[in-house]
């Protein structure tokens, strides 16, 4: 077994830790390979300095289910694994949606939908009039979630601002009553860049999410199958 | 000629803009030719990301996620009740300072209809913990509040109006201050923001103490405790929906057995149009309207 499957073999364990043995939710396992290669191969984040300025940004603008998210960040050391055993109890830091000022490494408190992308464009906007040029800034929304409309706000506004720093990082398990195929249709006539991968398959989804173009956001649609997690 | 509340935030802005790298400036199309000064000198800091409220408060809250002093505007309508869980969450929920400010008071675009009215801003923003709420009477108030509150690590709303008063006062945060002082047991009428010359006016004659404030959010409970009697009668004169003060009041009192009592907009929509001191004059809050009431709770 390479490192990479007995790391997240160890966040799979962190999962359970949290939530016992009973099936994972839907919508935290569906983000969990996206999730472990973010963390594992692609963002440029310090566990022991979680707010440096040349950070890389992630907003899980999903804050539904994100035991995958808490299991990854402790794995990666940005808090005792031990937090986990107190998920969703009184007392615990790691509530059902992430809370930024009570978990080191959460950028934003998330739960409502349709409220990290705008948010995520503004932060990309930051960095540019801070002149920060390297960090980049990685927001991930459920299918279902582009429901809402600020969403839509926010896709129209990233690529008139030229936001190349900016990467939409979309979990489509078909979870939406409103399919939002074809996603190169709709987000590629607001003008973004867009990339359909397996959102299982840990090399393609690496390789759409190193894709930084200059001055046109990106987007990656991590697709997981109907009736997969 | 007196300066407008509007033109003088945005003059005072640009002058901090200028000054001050961590200002950014987030709008909706409204007022953006005000504004046409700084999105030039650094656009990268001064976005109008055009007719979408909801986005403004974001982006609003990732600059200031990026330590930035973000100020977003609209009319009170469109800043203080369309994007009010962006408001709520983005910046209550998340602890990130902002300044949002509004033009149009309740109903200044009074021909415009109840689309553009928004008497129950302070009503609605002041069950937002830690957002902090501002009426400047005067554009030189207003000016006054900006410069304090645009960088103070908290979230505000100042709220602009077209309505000013004849006198402005050194206002500052958590502030209440006598402007005319009644007998020892007189009954006490508190102004907020633009209400001020009109209530002088209305109770001109009646033995009454008159305090004024622009410090909705922080009130300034003390300041008031200090100037009432041992049963204390406190009228609020407020410009948004009646009532909207009242609890703030009542608890400030809360040490004394009180009478509590409001004059202010109606809550129901307003189905008439016109100016806004036409619309003043038919609800009762011109001066002499405000006199009727007054003489009424006052009994004499």
């Amino acid at each position: 077994m390479d490192a990479e499957l007995t790391s997240l073999t160890r966040v799979r364990e962190l999962m359970a830790r949290a939530v016992g043995d009973e099936k994972h939710e839907e919508s935290s396992t569906s983000t969990l390979d996206a999730l472990w290669v973010l963390y594992d191969r692609m963002l440029r984040v310090d566990p022991a300095d979680p707010s440096a300025e040349d950070r890389d940004r992630f907003i899980l603008s999903k804050g539904h289910g994100p035991v995958a998210y808490y299991a990854v960040l402790a794995a990666k050391g940005f808090f005792p694994e031990a937090w986990l055993d107190g998920f969703m109890t009184w007392g615990g830091r790691l509530g059902s949606h992430p809370d930024r000022l009570l978990v080191p490494g959460v950028e934003a408190s998330t739960g409502s939908l349709g409220h990290g992308l705008p948010i995520a464009v503004g932060v990309a906007q930051a960095l540019r009039a801070k002149g920060l040029e390297g960090p980049r800034v990685i927001v991930l929304t459920g299918d279902a979630e582009l429901n809402e409309g600020s969403n839509w706000e926010a896709i129209m506004l990233a690529p008139h601002l030229g936001l190349g720093n900016l990467t939409l990082l979309a979990i489509d398990n078909h979870s939406s009553s409103i399919p939002m195929a074809p996603w190169e249709a709709r987000l590629g006539s607001f003008g973004w860049r867009v990339r359909v991968v397996d959102g299982h398959d840990h090399d393609a989804l690496g390789a759409a999410l190193e894709v930084r173009e200059d001055r046109v956001p990106t987007a990656v649609v991590a697709d997981i199958p109907e009736g997969e997690w | 000629m007196v300066s407008e509340m509007r033109p003088t935030i945005a003059a005072t802005l640009t002058e901090l803009f200028e000054h001050d790298e961590r200002l950014a400036i987030v709008l909706a199309e409204i007022s953006a030719d005000l504004f046409r000064h700084v999105r030039r000198f650094d656009p990268a800091r001064a976005v109008n990301v055009g007719i979408m409220e909801a986005t403004m408060v974001g982006v609003a809250a990732g600059f200031a996620m990026e330590g930035f002093h973000p100020v977003a505007h609209s009319l009170g309508p469109f800043v203080a009740e369309r994007p009010f869980e962006q408001l709520k969450l983005d910046f209550g929920y998340q602890g990130l300072e902002g300044t949002f400010v509004s033009v149009g008071g309740s109903y200044d675009y009074g021909a415009e209809g109840g689309t553009h009215h928004a008497p129950g801003d302070v009503g609605v923003l002041s069950t937002i913990p830690g957002m902090e709420i501002f009426a400047p009477g005067t554009a030189a108030e207003a000016d006054r509040l900006v410069r304090a509150i645009y960088a103070n690590g908290r979230a505000s709303y100042l709220r602009a109006s077209a309505a000013q008063n004849g006198e402005s006062f050194d206002v500052e945060p958590g502030c209440l201050q006598v402007v005319r002082r009644g007998s020892g047991d007189a009954p006490t009428v508190v102004a907020f923001g633009p209400m001020l010359s009109r209530t002088l006016e209305a109770s001109h004659g009646l033995d009454v103490t008159v305090a004024y404030t622009a410090s909705v959010v922080p009130f300034d409970a003390d300041g008031l405790a200090s100037i009432v009697g041992d049963s204390p009668h406190v009228i609020a004169i407020e410009p948004w929906y009646e009532g909207s003060v009242t609890g703030t009041l009542a608890a400030a009192l809360s040490h004394v057995p009180s009478r509590v009592e409001a004059i202010g907009v109606p809550r129901r929509f307003l189905r008439s149009y016109g100016t806004a001191a036409e619309h003043d004059r038919d609800l009762g809050l011109d001066a002499a309207g405000i006199a009727e009431r007054l003489r009424a709770m006052l009994a004499v």
